[in-house]
């Protein structure tokens, strides 16, 4: 509860109200509302299906939300033009389940990609090599910068994308399932990375994951998302020992 | 109301009605998904006047194209010269017509054979191709990423693949049409010992600007169908690697198709205008 208040006296940098999404008859999200604060990790778990990847891809103006209202640092982006909703993208980062890496390029041209648009965001004199080679240092890759990403295993894939969402300094990182698809060695050290990636930029992520550990280990604070809404909020100790059946469901090991 | 039509169908006509309301839907899906390609092609019309202008990735596309589809086309168009002049060969004897050689298949390559073949072999090896990869990069969430990075993902993959699909294969035609024309002639001078000049020079006179120009003019049209077909398969591929196959195979078969539909009306124009 403590954690709570601590968190509710921080800036919202982003905010949901009342979303409503569905595919034919079926209500993905019906009414869901989230709030990140400046510097926290706010971690979304729900089952497979739940509509989580929905929920993030909606943030981010990859789906239309059916209704409500999505503000990211102010902004409504429900509200912004094409060449807006751009500019605001500069400041999120996306971390997909799948890695995402461009196939057909290298991982160098793979990190300087994003740096095309938004050359604005570090001035004329933009130094790429510096960028890259700093990114990839960051996620501890610098070796493997003229692989192509068929050469990379899986957990290497997820660092290297990583490097990719953290090369554009965002002020908030969404992660779609960090973990998923590794083995709990890498998932492990994917879990690390991005906590250190959280100190050393003080980044707010929001990172949807079904890992418990995953969530026990990374999140200063919970949203249980059940039948397309924000069922539960709270911290993990607290939802963890939760009577409450659908709740307990989530923490059954 | 619909129901009661069909049903008076059925008895009139004596109907299968699985299969009738099998065909109505198949026939519907069609109409969607022309509807669907229309809007595609105006959104690329659209997006190709607005900046930013993806010179160096047109460029990198019409590389590849060009130099992937080059060696199919040239052998295509090698056996085909061959093929054609040894099949049509005895026929002409028979009327003592083998001096007409050059000229009919000079005719032939150019105005028609030449481009469809060059455009179906393409259709096989490029439109494939780009179904393949635009599908693939659309399951792994590539497009997606693209998006997210600000870039627009159609201007940067559609417009420059069908912009080079459309440079590229009128030049690929020409080539094409070089090396059926050369390969036609190795046959002629092993049966017939006519020589290199005498054999091209047949060739040109018999070939007027209302032979090439309308041929090439067209290839221009059977490259953006290419493109677009490819682009438009590939973009809005179904999730999951079946979609992707799927995604490469529909592209080919829907250009082939369109390809003939397009041949035609090019052929169809250029009989109004310069009387074949």
């Amino acid at each position: 509860m403590k954690a709570q208040n601590n968190i509710s006296n921080k800036n919202s940098v982003l905010e949901i109200k009342n979303l409503h999404k569905k595919f034919g008859d079926n209500h993905v999200l019906n009414g869901f509302n989230m709030q990140l604060f400046q510097g926290e990790n706010l971690v979304v778990m729900g089952k497979s299906g739940s509509g989580k990847s929905v929920m993030i891809k909606c943030l981010v103006g990859l789906m239309e939300a059916d209704s409500g209202s999505i503000s990211i640092m102010h902004n409504d982006i429900t509200k912004l033009n094409q060449k807006e909703l751009d500019l605001l993208r500069a400041d999120i980062g996306f971390l997909f389940q799948g890695s995402a890496l461009y196939d057909s390029m290298t991982v160098r041209e793979n990190l300087e990609f994003p740096l095309r648009r938004h050359t604005k965001k570090f001035g004329e004199h933009i130094d790429t090599e510096k960028l890259v080679n700093d990114a990839l240092e960051n996620v501890g890759l610098a070796s493997a910068i003229d692989l192509m990403p068929s050469e990379l295993s899986g957990g290497m894939k997820r660092r290297v994308a990583l490097a990719r969402t953290l090369i554009l300094e965002p002020k908030i990182i969404l992660y779609d399932e960090p973990t998923s698809g590794l083995d709990p060695i890498t998932a492990k050290e994917i879990i690390i990375l991005i906590q250190d990636i959280q100190k050393k930029y003080g980044t707010s992520s929001l990172i949807i994951t079904h890992d418990v550990d995953c969530a026990r280990v990374i999140s200063d604070r919970m949203i249980l998302l059940i039948d397309g809404i924000d069922y539960a909020v709270g911290i993990f100790s607290d939802l963890s020992t939760s009577k409450d059946p659908k709740i307990k469901a989530f923490f059954k090991q | 109301m619909r129901h009661s039509i069909l049903v008076h169908l059925k008895v009139v006509l004596q109907i299968d009605m699985p299969k009738f309301s099998n065909i109505l839907t198949q026939l519907k899906s069609f109409l969607i998904e022309i509807g669907e390609l229309s809007y595609f092609t105006i959104r690329f019309f659209k997006e190709i006047l607005k900046r930013p202008f993806e010179l160096k990735e047109l460029l990198r596309q019409c590389y590849n194209m060009g130099n992937r589809s080059l060696l199919l086309v040239s052998i295509t168009g090698f056996i085909i010269g061959l093929v054609l002049t040894l099949q049509t060969r005895p026929t002409l004897m028979e009327f003592g017509a083998v001096s007409w050689m050059p000229s009919m298949v000079g005719i032939s390559i150019v105005r028609e054979i030449g481009p469809i073949i060059t455009a179906l072999v393409c259709a096989g090896r490029i439109g494939s191709g780009i179904g393949a990869e635009l599908g693939s990069m659309r399951v792994t969430e590539q497009i997606d990423a693209m998006e997210v990075s600000g870039t627009n993902p159609f201007k940067y993959l559609v417009v420059t693949r069908v912009l080079a699909t459309t440079l590229m294969l009128p030049l690929l035609v020409i080539v094409g049409d070089a090396i059926a024309l050369y390969g036609s002639f190795l046959v002629e001078n092993i049966k017939g010992n006519v020589s290199f000049m005498l054999y091209f020079n047949q060739v040109f006179n018999a070939l007027e600007f209302g032979d090439i120009i309308p041929a090439t003019i067209k290839t221009f049209f059977f490259g953006f169908a290419i493109g677009i077909v490819g682009c438009f398969k590939g973009y809005y591929c179904d999730k999951g690697t079946e979609g992707v196959g799927k995604a490469a195979n529909s592209a080919v078969v829907f250009t082939s198709l369109l390809l003939f539909i397009i041949d035609f009306i090019a052929v169809f124009i250029t009989d109004i205008f310069y009387k074949i």
